[in-house]
């Protein structure tokens, strides 16, 4: 059997490789879009709830068809707030769940990010960035709702995202975001753009033994003793699904080990300070970025999804006329690589975040290098209107 | 099963009766009545004021809103006499 | 604390419901007179005659009044975000299929904020039991007005009246194809017991609207009376029409006759059903049933 379980660590991991009914193991040509699923099908998703938006229809598309020879299940929902609850449901039935959107559809489904993190529903989103406010330009990139996923629901909670800028990476980064939220019982986030979603590469599937799966830790205790949100000091619970004989309560309201609400402050300073800490304490291990030749550089190029790949063109412009250009790019964006963003800010001349958008991760730049690099040394540059990268970069 | 006439016991929660009144007003055999005491709410809770008349048939317990009061029927002798103890 | 010591302090014998209650959080937060917990036990009776396995039966409920239904509830409970129980029950039921799953919620949450999600659960015909508690207003946050509320009827952001028409709750349930329809009162708890049974047995959509006092604000704020008078008028406005046509049984007037009873049980094959069927018929050998459905 392929599914071997290599030896459990400390934290009794549940690793496993992948599922390979839903690997599609081979050299492609497919679209960011279509990597995606694959990916999701390789991480062992089986339930997608979805509703049609470009540019991200493509993924949704893809999985219908893939799916009932794969054994799973494709609902198209009513709305995308039907869609963003849907999956939760289907999380807590025991399946790896996620739905995809864009811009319009991810603001709605914002009310089941919050509730996703207080449940600590593992789920994935995937957001194809489109050009916004609004209805904004459907069918053409922006990186505007970087912020939105950070903060879009009310109230405190930590949440996971990544940003690939390939095909490639839609792919791998899927199945890492699925493992993310296995593990940390958080919504995580696939902040694609419409450049990466549509523009098509060669992507390799490796075997699915060559795939790293983890999956929740479901709880081994008896009815009596299990309480669905008592957590050891990894901060994150262990999961019961329906239907074991636990008699579960789960709540959006403020709710205390047992599940059950608690309308004070205590219990609200409890929960909320480990929704958040569990992300934060665990943050140097989620983290991920790729950076070159950053140390001693003159200025360091900060950017990331389809902008990192423009930015590369102007990095390497930059060193043929002599200029020390460094590159940053984060793959993880939520949690912030503040440690080695603090870190550079003593050793380099300056910075430049090219985005997307009007200044959103500049700004956590900018929060993180303050009073280390001159004021004027850190730049926010717009490499092109939102919208406008899809010449560029084709 | 005997031939005889079933007859009930009533049970009270009264530390969760919010006196509705919705037992007393729908027995059928008129055996409840609001009793003069009062429960930590400040509710005049159910009791029982005529033990022979209650036939068992729960009519209390499946209105009240509070899962404060019910009943069940008491068919054989035996039972009865154990019950009673 | 005088008067408190005549309460009998000497063990009882359980509630036979009891065991599906979670006593530690009774009593519980309705206020005096509500029906949401007439209606629970009705539901309680329901599960334990049906002799339904129990560690197989999830309950999701919405936000307000009727919301709190789940927590009180010793089952596999959840208590989701406002008007979205029908489609988180959506994914739970698809998920499992073997999980018997009832929607427990009010009538603002399900017919209001959550009426799109309820017309097309109907629609797919996806085997849920949804219990919808209608009081005719908002109690949660004091007694507004809501999509079920009788015209004329006041309400806290109905000052002068309502002049919106309600829903006809069984009459929309019955167009978007729902396999089970049924209303009853409070009042009615042996015929809300059998229906829950019967309606949770169906394959398909059920649904099952409750009548219920609101003391606290719709009825005192219509000056109707309390909860008292209000179930005496519901025993004796009540009349049992089974089958009939769905859209006479409209309750628009705050007082007047309400038709209450079975009114459609068809056969109609469920989602689940449907698409697991469809997909074997267009994929013969090539379709994989979800593994995840056989356990």
């Amino acid at each position: 059997m392929k599914k071997t379980k290599p030896k459990p660590k400390i934290k009794e991991l549940v690793h496993l490789t992948a599922d390979p009914r839903g690997v599609l193991t081979g050299v492609h040509f497919m679209n960011g879009d279509q990597a995606a699923c694959e990916g999701a099908l390789a991480a062992g998703c089986r339930f997608v709830a979805g509703y049609p938006i470009t540019p991200s229809t493509e993924i949704v598309e893809r999985f219908a068809s893939r799916i009932p020879t794969v054994g799973g299940i494709f609902i198209q929902m009513e709305d995308e707030i039907a869609s963003s609850i849907a999956i939760q449901g289907a999380a807590w039935a025991g399946l790896k769940s996620m739905t995809v959107s864009s811009g319009p559809g991810f603001s709605l489904m914002m009310e089941h990010v919050g509730l996703a993190a207080m449940l600590e529903t593992p789920c994935v989103f995937i957001d194809v960035q489109r050009a916004g406010p609004s209805t904004g330009l459907p069918t053409l990139p922006g990186q505007a709702d970087m912020m939105q996923v950070r903060w879009g629901a009310h109230g405190d909670y930590e949440i996971i995202a990544l940003v690939p800028n390939s095909p490639q990476e839609c792919f791998d980064l899927t199945i890492q975001a699925f493992n993310l939220s296995e593990e940390f019982r958080v919504p995580t986030f696939v902040m694609m753009d419409e450049c990466v979603g549509h523009m098509a590469e060669r992507v390799v599937i490796p075997p699915a033994d060559k795939i790293k799966i983890f999956n929740r830790r479901y709880t081994t205790l008896p009815p009596e003793e299990y309480l669905p949100y008592r957590t050891g000091k990894d901060l994150v619970p262990w999961f019961v699904k329906a239907g074991t004989g636990r008699r579960f309560h789960i709540t959006g309201l403020t709710h205390d080990e047992r599940g059950y609400p608690m309308m004070n402050a205590e219990t609200q300073g409890k929960l909320v300070r480990r929704l958040v800490d569990k992300i934060r304490a665990n943050a140097e291990q989620i983290v991920r970025y790729e950076e070159e030749d950053c140390e001693g550089a003159e200025v360091v190029v900060i950017s990331y999804g389809i902008t990192s790949r423009v930015a590369s063109r102007a990095v390497e412009m930059a060193r043929k006329q002599g200029i020390k250009v460094g590159r940053f790019r984060p793959v993880v964006v939520w949690p912030f690589p503040e440690k080695r963003i603090r870190q550079l800010a003593g050793m380099v001349g300056g910075f430049v975040v090219a985005e997307l958008n009007y200044g959103q991760i500049s700004l956590e730049v900018e929060r993180l290098v303050a009073g280390k690099v001159p004021e004027k040394a850190i730049e926010k540059r717009r490499v092109n209107q939102p919208g406008a990268a899809t010449a560029k970069s084709d | 099963m005997p031939a005889k006439r079933p007859r009930g016991k009533v049970h009270t929660a009264a530390e969760r009766c919010k006196g509705c009144g919705f037992c007393i007003e729908f027995c059928p055999l008129k055996a409840l009545r609001a009793s003069g005491a009062l429960n930590r709410g400040g509710f005049h809770f159910p009791e029982i004021v005529a033990p022979e008349k209650c036939s068992g048939c729960n009519m209390c317990g499946m209105i009240c809103p509070d899962f404060a009061i019910w009943s069940e029927k008491l068919v054989r002798e035996k039972d009865e006499a154990e019950a009673e103890d | 604390m005088k008067k408190e010591e005549s309460i009998s302090l000497e063990p009882r014998p359980q509630n036979p419901i009891e065991s599906l209650i979670r006593v530690e959080r009774l009593p519980h937060m309705w206020c005096p007179g509500c029906g949401i917990g007439i209606s629970m036990g009705a539901f309680t009776r329901a599960v334990v005659e049906s002799g339904i396995d129990q560690n197989s039966l999830s309950v999701v409920s919405g936000i307000g009044c009727t919301g709190r239904v789940a927590g009180y509830l010793r089952l596999d409970t959840f208590h989701v975000t406002h008007g979205r129980a029908v489609p988180f029950a959506t994914g739970l039921k698809l998920g499992n299929p073997k999980l018997k799953v009832v929607v427990y919620s009010g009538d603002g949450d399900l017919m209001a904020i959550g009426g799109n999600h309820l017309i097309h659960a109907a629609r797919r015909n996806v085997p849920l039991t949804v219990i919808l508690i209608n009081n005719f207003n908002y109690g949660m946050t004091g007694g507004q007005f809501g999509p079920t509320t009788p015209m004329e009827a006041f309400g806290a952001t109905a000052p002068y009246g309502n002049y919106e028409y309600p829903f006809n709750l069984p009459y929309l349930m019955d167009v978007c194809g729902a396999a089970y329809i049924a209303r009853w009162t409070v009042y009615h708890v042996r015929q809300l017991t059998r229906s829950i049974t019967e309606a949770m047995s169906k394959d398909g959509f059920s649904f099952i609207e409750v009548i219920t006092p609101c003391p606290e604000l719709y009825l005192r704020r219509n000056r109707l009376g309390d909860a008292l008078k209000e179930m005496i008028y519901l025993k004796e406005n009540s009349r049992i029409q089974n089958g009939a046509e769905t859209r006479t049984v409209a309750i628009e007037k705050i007082r007047g006759e309400i038709i209450i009873g079975k009114f459609v049980d068809r056969e109609r094959p469920g989602y689940i059903q449907s698409l697991d069927g469809h997909l074997q018929k267009v994929l013969g050998a090539r379709y994989q049933r979800p593994p995840f459905w056989e356990k």
